[in-house]
């Protein structure tokens, strides 16, 4: 079970009204390597992990939820005062038509979220590899959201969001470590 | 300069129809150089450690946008 704590992990700040900044952090919302996919994944796979690393993935997999929330917060910032006409000219017309100002799993370009986005191969190594490389594509998504944008306080928790991501990886990156060491079999001579 | 960051010249055409990048970058931050994080290291206050996202400068990665980033390469 899940103890919620009803603030965000770290300040979400916009100060720019940007609503096609909206449609881009949707990536993060419902893309293939965003907060949603992350968080699904970890919190799958870590029954059929190692007991050693099971807690890693729950902790970093209760994160990610954290995370989706702070870009929620960003999108909902972003679009709740936007009139379907700034929808519109802000390329989020298809999605005004399904959702009104609604937030949806949806990737930037509007494709739905699926669970074919993320695996649980069942093979320890496998699996946190696959995790490392999605630490490494999310961590590669918010560079390219900063880049995308000139609001400095959307960029500061943007770049929060980035420096969690390395945290991640290392950690999974020590996980594999752990697995590859051979310290609790019985040494005979 | 940020010595996070590797640059690379990339081939250019007499013939490309846009005004050429001479320079390109890409981040290469600190977790891809630890193999195991050694105990003991030291910490961020907490304040600077909530800011930056982690507690320890050793996995602190600073990013610059890359318009900015670009020109540094030159």
């Amino acid at each position: 079970m899940w103890v919620y704590e009803k603030k965000l992990q770290y300040p979400v700040r916009v100060s720019k009204c940007d609503p096609l900044m909206a449609k881009f952090l949707m990536e993060q919302y419902g893309g293939a390597d965003g907060e949603l996919a992350a968080a699904l994944r970890y919190l799958n796979q870590r029954y059929t992990i190692p007991d050693k690393v099971v807690g890693l993935l729950t902790d970093i997999g209760t994160e990610e939820f954290g995370h989706l929330e702070m870009i929620a917060t960003m999108i909902y910032k972003l679009t709740k005062d936007a009139t379907p006409e700034q929808l519109k000219k802000a390329g989020l017309g298809a999605h005004y038509v399904a959702h009104d100002s609604a937030l949806f799993y949806e990737n930037a370009n509007g494709v739905p979220w699926t669970a074919s986005y993320i695996q649980a191969k069942g093979d320890p190594i496998a699996d946190l590899y696959e995790d490392i490389a999605a630490e490494e594509k999310a961590r590669a998504t918010y560079q390219w959201l900063i880049d995308l944008t000139d609001d400095v306080d959307l960029q500061d928790s943007l770049k929060f969001l980035r420096e969690r991501e390395i945290v991640h990886s290392m950690r999974f990156r020590e996980a594999v470590e752990i697995l590859k060491e051979k310290r609790d079999e019985k040494i005979f001579f | 300069m940020n010595d996070q960051v590797r640059f690379y010249k990339p081939f250019i055409s007499p013939l490309d129809p846009c005004p050429p990048i001479l320079v390109k970058s890409y981040s290469t931050p600190p977790q891809l150089f630890i193999a195991f994080q050694p105990p003991n290291l030291p910490q961020f206050s907490p304040f600077e450690a909530l800011k930056y996202g982690t507690l320890w400068p050793a996995l602190y990665s600073p990013y610059d946008p890359k318009n900015a980033r670009q020109e540094e390469g030159n």
